[in-house]
């Protein structure tokens, strides 16, 4: 089970505390995308080994969203930060580097 | 005959004896005593039968491993099977029965199977019962169903009469177990002043310092055990649980520990057992390491022991497992278990050992004392029928001829140890073939890591592969100090404890003894011996191809019983190896799962039981409605009122007086459990123009529009009245179930999508009573309670107002779910049942009555309208209930509005709504018959059309109605479906309109 730190509210927590939300950084389609495009974004969802981003609501907490940079594979949080954002922040991609030298933003 | 010694037992108190009951036999034994020393104390070296061949089986184990003596404990409602008697205490009154047997255990009609034991090989289950298929349910499986299981199932209503909980614990370092290594370990970790909690299953520190004759700083182990364990007492970072087992360790330092209080002392205050849900910053595993048994014919015989087993019968509880016991070993450790028989007054005839050498000083020792010591020697077999009387010797590199039989009562056998290295891999922490030691060991570069990436998971002692005491101490001293750096809470280096025991030459591994044993040897030589797995079946899996260890675990059962293969496993994959001729580490073990032993259902429940298990949910109203009659249903998390009964009254008659006295006079009905969420904010109609397919920008304020929530599929989830209190305010009424959902729902949009939008949500749910006051004669009533205008012209339908009624502030919203004149009134929570009792008292001549949620389902059924859950299950558009009005074709984006263009949203043949009139009208279809059409599948299946979603028989009507999705629905109007309902019955039933009654709204537009 895993801990997890709300950056809305500061607290640490355990992750029954939270919700899970699936991946992060999402683009929603528009309503005039193609078929496909449509399909990917309903659908379409990356399943890495490795360095994830994905969304959490602390449901049980202070009730915000925020978003967890995360290995799928060890289970190591890189760390959390806002929801209101489109890509990962710098602090967390050093973050991430610093622990996985090779990984980068694609 | 096993027997007590007149001295010794440093676990026991002789002058506390206490009476405990074995199959029905009263027997003594002493405070201390675990059933099974005071067992073997009283003689009983026979425990119980085996599962498969049921044979004969006495005690193995003194500890957690102990597969056979499982034990039907107590009775009545606190009776328990599968109990292992090696980690039971013995108390004042026990009561045990042994099991898997029929009619007693010395004569069992189930021992034919030993007979037939060529006949029921590894994946007999498979291989047997394929052909022919009948014969499955009429034969195989009762048969199977009656042999099943090892102990009796509880009654059918017996209840569990004691108590659990969970318990919350955060510490900086946990240790697991409390041997030399834990508490060295401990006492390292907590010198800078971390906190450190330390854990041990049993009810005694000490771990196998109490019977190796180590000595430890001079002291004897059992002195250095007490003299530590009250030294660690006295510091205040450090607390000590005994009788709490490390269970399972879990991602980020996550730790489930099982402490069991009274089942030693059954009738003592508290819980019976408590889980403890542990989180610590690293946790030291010090949980040492079981012995193997060795894989030789007869091994499986009652007095055939492991080497350990019978030192601690001895040494922990004073008791002989027999006068006469013959050692069979492949490793040094094994002599002490012959130095604690001699210490005792007993004779051992003769020492097996399986390595052609056989120097160092614990066997001088033994040789010095004048005992025979055979090397390069093992067992053909051990013999007896009931118990052992002989061992038959012969050479380990042979094929099992007899070289000569010794007369003995007991054998004890070591294969040397395994560490327990469960918990390290529950979180994947990775393992090392140790060549030298054979065995597995966990490997420290390949450690669990935590959140920070970094290992969380130490070992201690033997639990590291560091057998011998000494090295034992130093590992456990460096891995206590290691973690406390890591902490960055080291305390002042503690003078390491001074070891004084005996170097041991090294073990040779014996997989099989005789290595060549022959198919007859190999066919009795067992490794699982709960689940009677023998090497010739792991062999024949083998030979079947059941290459992965995986496989071969699960065709032949090895180390699938409930001792999880404690002992049995390395054997068994050492075995396989050797059957595919590869090394050990190449065949790997199989994935060690929690809980290390197994733990209550009880414990794992907690305080989680009866009202307790899931909070229920409560309107204002409930006091009221609990006290005239309420027949309760869950609603979500709410109850609410199915009906309300008068005196004598049946449940479906009050649903019809419900529903008459509604249509007819007026009816009360308590909503309060409706979803209330209030949206405000600039952007308020924009955000909601987005969430519902509806525009309800264009929604005046003081009007009311009815909703539809889809998800991003297109698929309806919610629906309910949207009010519009003001410009930038709305509060959207959500269904009963929904509200916590849709809440989350909108806040999830806005703080994830829209995060730009000017909006906040509340939900006031539980702020509002909601009461809907509903028929013909309706507006009577609030006329007077009085203090609003509530006419047609004031507050026309969907409408709402402001104001207070009878001196209590209330919304009013003119809103109908029953198709009659309708008013939802809503007032502060704490006013509700006052508003209630003050509407009750002003309709009583109007015949006012309250209702409840079957007759609102039958009215809205009556009109038609649809109820998520019932005509929705996440896979029906708004289209395909006819809602299409309800779906805007001016807004430029809503959830749901791509989605809907999809082609197979769009698709003619979609199941659609429509309303299902019986020919029978008197016949109500079952909810969810399916329609079917046409002639059968190819694969011999009915072609179903569709199904009914609600279907009731209405008194409005007198007749019976139904709603169901259909494919095509909408071209099918005047058609007649049939719905086959039971064998040979089948319903018929006219496709119709869905709105039986009213359909131009009349009754509620009043």
């Amino acid at each position: 089970m895993l801990m997890l730190t709300c950056p809305n509210c500061g607290v640490t927590a355990e992750e029954t505390e939270f919700e899970p939300g699936g991946e992060a950084h999402l683009t929603r389609a528009a309503t005039d995308s193609t078929d496909e495009a449509f399909r990917d974004y309903l659908f379409q969802r990356k399943n890495p080994r490795g360095v994830h981003f994905e969304r959490w609501r602390h449901a049980y907490g202070c009730g915000r969203w925020f978003h967890a940079a995360r290995c799928t594979q060890t289970l190591e949080v890189f760390g959390t930060y806002t929801a209101q954002t489109s890509a990962p922040p710098d602090r967390i991609q050093a973050a991430i580097q610093a622990r996985r030298p090779d990984w980068s933003l694609t | 005959m096993s027997t007590r010694l007149a001295t010794g037992g440093v676990l026991i108190d002789r002058t506390a004896p206490v009476h405990f009951t074995f199959n029905g036999q009263k027997h003594r034994a002493f405070q201390g005593d675990t059933l099974a020393s005071a067992l073997l104390a009283n003689g009983h070296r026979m425990v119980g039968r085996s599962f498969k061949y049921h044979r004969p089986r006495g005690l193995v184990a003194a500890g957690v491993e102990e597969p056979n003596a499982l034990m039907n404990l107590g009775f009545g409602d606190t009776f328990e099977p599968n109990q292992r008697a090696t980690t039971t205490e013995v108390f004042e009154g026990l009561t045990a029965r042994s099991q898997n047997h029929w009619p007693s255990l010395r004569f069992d009609v189930g021992a034919i199977n030993a007979r037939l034991s060529r006949f029921l090989p590894a994946g007999f289950y498979y291989k047997t019962f394929l052909q022919p298929r009948a014969a499955w349910k009429h034969l195989f499986e009762p048969v199977i169903r009656q042999s099943a299981g090892l102990g009796a199932a509880p009654a059918a209503e017996a209840r569990d009469p004691d108590t659990y909980e969970h318990f919350y614990a955060y510490t900086d370092v946990l240790v697991i177990g409390g041997g030399v290594a834990g508490l060295t370990a401990a006492r390292g970790a907590a010198g800078g002043g971390a906190q450190v909690l330390l854990i041990e299953q049993t009810a005694a520190l000490g771990g196998r310092a109490l019977v190796d004759g180590a000595q430890i700083d001079g002291l004897e182990g059992p002195d250095w055990v007490a003299r530590t364990g009250a030294g660690l007492d006295q510091l205040p970072n450090l607390r000590v649980r005994t009788r709490t087992m490390g269970a399972g360790i879990y991602d980020h330092g996550y730790v489930l520990a099982y402490e069991r209080l009274t089942d030693h002392a059954p009738g003592a205050p508290g819980p019976r057992h408590r889980l403890w849900r542990i989180r610590a910053k690293h946790i030291i595993t010090a949980t040492g390491a079981i012995e193997r048994p060795l894989a030789f014919a007869g091994n499986d015989l009652p007095g055939v022991m492991l080497a350990s087993a019978v030192r601690d019968y001895v040494g922990l509880y004073g008791v002989s497992p027999g006068d006469r016991t013959v050692l069979v070993t492949n490793n040094d450790d094994a002599y002490r278990t012959a130095l604690t028989l001699l210490d005792a007054g007993l004779t051992v005839p003769a020492i097996l050992d399986a390595r052609p050498q056989v120097t160092g000083a614990l066997p001088d020792e033994l040789r010095a004392r004048g005992v025979r010591v055979e090397a390069g020697r093992g067992l053909a077999k051990a013999m007896g029928t009931t118990h052992v009387t002989h061992a038959a010797v012969c050479a380990q590199a042979g094929e099992g001829a007899v070289l000569e039989t010794i007369a003995c009562e007991c054998i004890a056998m070591s294969g040397g140890w395994s560490p327990a290295v469960h918990l390290w891999s529950h979180c994947g922490g990775k393992l090392t073939w140790d060549d030298a030691q054979a065995l597995f060991r966990p490997d420290p570069a390949r450690a669990p890591t935590g959140a920070d990436g970094k290992p969380f998971v130490s070992t201690a002692g033997a639990a590291s592969g560091a057998l011998h005491a000494t090295e034992a101490v130093e590992d456990a001293a460096k891995a206590g100090q290691t973690v406390a750096a890591s902490l960055g809470q080291d305390g002042p280096e503690p003078a390491l404890a001074a070891v004084n025991a005996p170097p041991e030459a090294p073990i040779k591994p014996v997989w099989l003894m005789p290595q060549g044993a022959g198919t007859e040897l190999r066919a009795k030589a067992f490794l699982d011996f709960q689940n009677d797995v023998k090497v010739s079946d792991v062999q024949l899996a083998a030979q079947e191809g059941f290459e992965s260890v995986e496989h071969a675990k699960r065709y032949t059962t090895l180390g699938m019983a409930t001792d999880q293969g404690k002992l049995s496993n390395i054997n068994g994959l050492a075995i396989l190896s050797d059957a595919l001729g590869q090394p050990i580490p190449q065949t790997g073990t199989t994935t060690f799962r929690p809980p290390y032993t197994p733990i209550s259902m009880g414990g794992i429940a907690g305080e989680a039981r009866g009202a307790l298990f899931k909070p229920t949910r409560k309107t204002p109203i409930d006091t009221w409605l609990d006290a005239n009659g309420a027949h309760w249903e869950p609603v979500a998390d709410w109850r609410r009122p199915y009906a309300i009964r008068r005196q004598g009254e049946s449940v479906a008659s009050a649903v019809r007086r419900e529903i008459l006295n509604t249509r007819g006079n007026v009816g009360l009905l308590d909503a309060s459990t409706l979803g209330k969420i209030l949206v405000k904010g600039p952007d308020a109609a924009k955000f909601l123009d987005l969430i519902y397919t509806n525009m309800m920008s264009s929604l005046k304020p003081g009007r009311c529009r009815y909703g539809l929530m889809c998800t991003e599929n297109g698929f309806l989830f919610d629906d309910g009245v949207v009010a519009r209190l003001s410009e930038d305010s709305f509060l959207c009424h959500t269904t009963s179930g929904g509200s916590d959902r849709v809440h989350g729902w909108m806040e999830e949009w806005l703080q994830t999508e829209w995060w730009d939008l000017q909006v906040y949500t509340a939900n006031l749910t539980e702020q509002f009573a909601q009461i809907a006051v509903v028929g013909p004669k309706a507006r009577q009533v609030l006329e007077r309670l009085g203090g609003l205008d509530v006419s047609r012209d004031a507050l026309p339908f969907m409408g709402w107002a402001e104001g207070s009624l009878s001196q209590i502030p209330a919304r009013v919203f003119r809103i109908s779910f029953s198709g009659e004149l309708s008013y939802e009134v809503a007032v502060p929570a704490g006013r509700g049942l006052e508003f209630w009792e003050k509407c009750l008292d002003a309709g009583a001549d109007l015949g006012i009555q309250p209702y409840g949620t079957e007759a609102l389902h039958v009215m809205r059924a009556e009109k038609g309208f649809i109820m998520i859950g019932d005509e929705t299950d996440g896979t029906v558009t708004p289209h395909d209930l006819n809602l299409s009005w309800a779906v805007s074709k001016k807004k430029d984006d809503f959830i749901g509005k791509r989605a809907m263009e999809r082609s197979y949203l769009n698709a003619p043949d979609r199941k659609q709504l429509v309303g299902l009139a019986t020919l029978e009208s008197k016949t109500v279809l079952p909810d969810g018959a399916h329609a079917v059409e046409g002639a059968k599948k190819v694969n011999g299946m009915e072609n179903m059309i569709g199904h009914v979603t609600s279907t009731y028989y209405s008194p409005t009507l007198d007749r019976s109605i139904a709603m169901g999705l259909i494919k095509g629905g909408a071209r099918r109007m005047g058609q007649i479906l049939e719905f086959p309902v039971d064998k040979g019955v089948t319903i018929k039933a006219r496709v119709v309109d869905p709105v039986f009654l009213d359909k131009e709204g009349a009754r509620q537009d009043v």
